[in-house]
């Protein structure tokens, strides 16, 4: 892919279909100027919508990652413009200390909102699991991550009260995890 | 659509994402979007001891929402023409509103 330029008027970047694309006309950086002869050449428009970047991860083998913490994996098989998706074949992999374990648990139909991010696995390095980390069973794990976010909860609460009392919001308490 | 723009120009550059969950992320922007949902390539997370499940991870797409800060490799930053920008399109928001 080549780097886009500044000025944004859009050389070789014909929109395919004849619908408007207003937001791409305007140049927000600036006056669009005559484009220099010979600059650099630009992308098409089209290649900047969310639309496009999700495309690519269709019916591939992703990691979702929600606003809660939870880690699904499984195949993305349809999408819309506010990244609301729907999941198959999803796995729910849990965390805690040195263990994890999978949950198997069917199609996922998620709302936008509680996106974090979906990272494609590569299938070579699936497998290639951290060698610190250990598969146990689910009622084990479960119970460790129980204890694990009372834990939290509190360190949470009590910097809260903290922050607080010195007159700040804190921006999230506790609630996005990883 | 400035900061929209702006990232356009950044595209295959190296950048690193910090999300609202203090994760870190390094990798080459690949595509921006209107709400700054942003994809990376070949990424690197910098603390991934404590975020093992993305060891097997290449490539990603960051919802815009989520993001906290993007760091920018400096020489690729024409930080006056970022700034008569933002004049510029602050004065265009005043002039709008009024």
């Amino acid at each position: 892919m080549e780097r886009l330029s500044l000025n944004e008027s859009p050389a070789n970047a014909q929109p395919r279909s004849p619908r408007p694309q207003n937001q791409f006309a305007q140049n927000a950086l600036g006056p669009a100027g005559p484009q220099p002869t010979g600059g650099p050449p630009q992308l098409p428009p089209q290649m900047f919508t969310t639309a496009a970047q999700l495309l690519d991860l269709t019916d591939k083998k992703l990691v979702l990652i929600l606003r809660d913490g939870r880690k699904l994996i499984g195949v993305l098989r349809s999408w819309d413009q506010f990244a609301n998706l729907v999941f198959q074949e999803t796995v729910e992999r849990i965390y805690a200390g040195q263990l994890y374990a999978d949950v198997p648990r069917g199609i996922f139909i998620v709302r936008g909102e509680n996106v974090l991010l979906l990272g494609e696995v590569d299938l070579d390095r699936e497998d290639d699991i951290p060698p610190t980390l250990t598969k146990a069973p689910f009622e084990e794990v479960f119970e460790l991550k129980k204890q694990e976010e009372n834990k939290r909860k509190k360190g949470d609460k009590k910097r809260y009260d903290e922050l607080q009392a010195l007159g700040f919001e804190p921006e999230h308490s506790g609630e996005i995890l990883f | 659509m400035l900061f929209f723009s702006f990232f356009k120009t950044l595209t295959n550059q190296t950048v690193t994402i910090e999300l609202k969950n203090d994760i870190r992320i390094r990798g080459t922007l690949k595509s921006v979007d209107q709400y700054l949902n942003i994809k990376l390539d070949d990424i690197e997370v910098l603390d991934l001891v404590k975020y093992p499940h993305l060891s097997s991870v290449k490539n990603m797409f960051i919802r815009g929402s989520v993001v906290r800060y993007v760091m920018l490799p400096r020489s690729e930053v024409d930080v006056g023409l970022l700034e008569d920008a933002t004049r510029r399109e602050a004065a265009n928001q005043a002039g709008k509103a009024r």
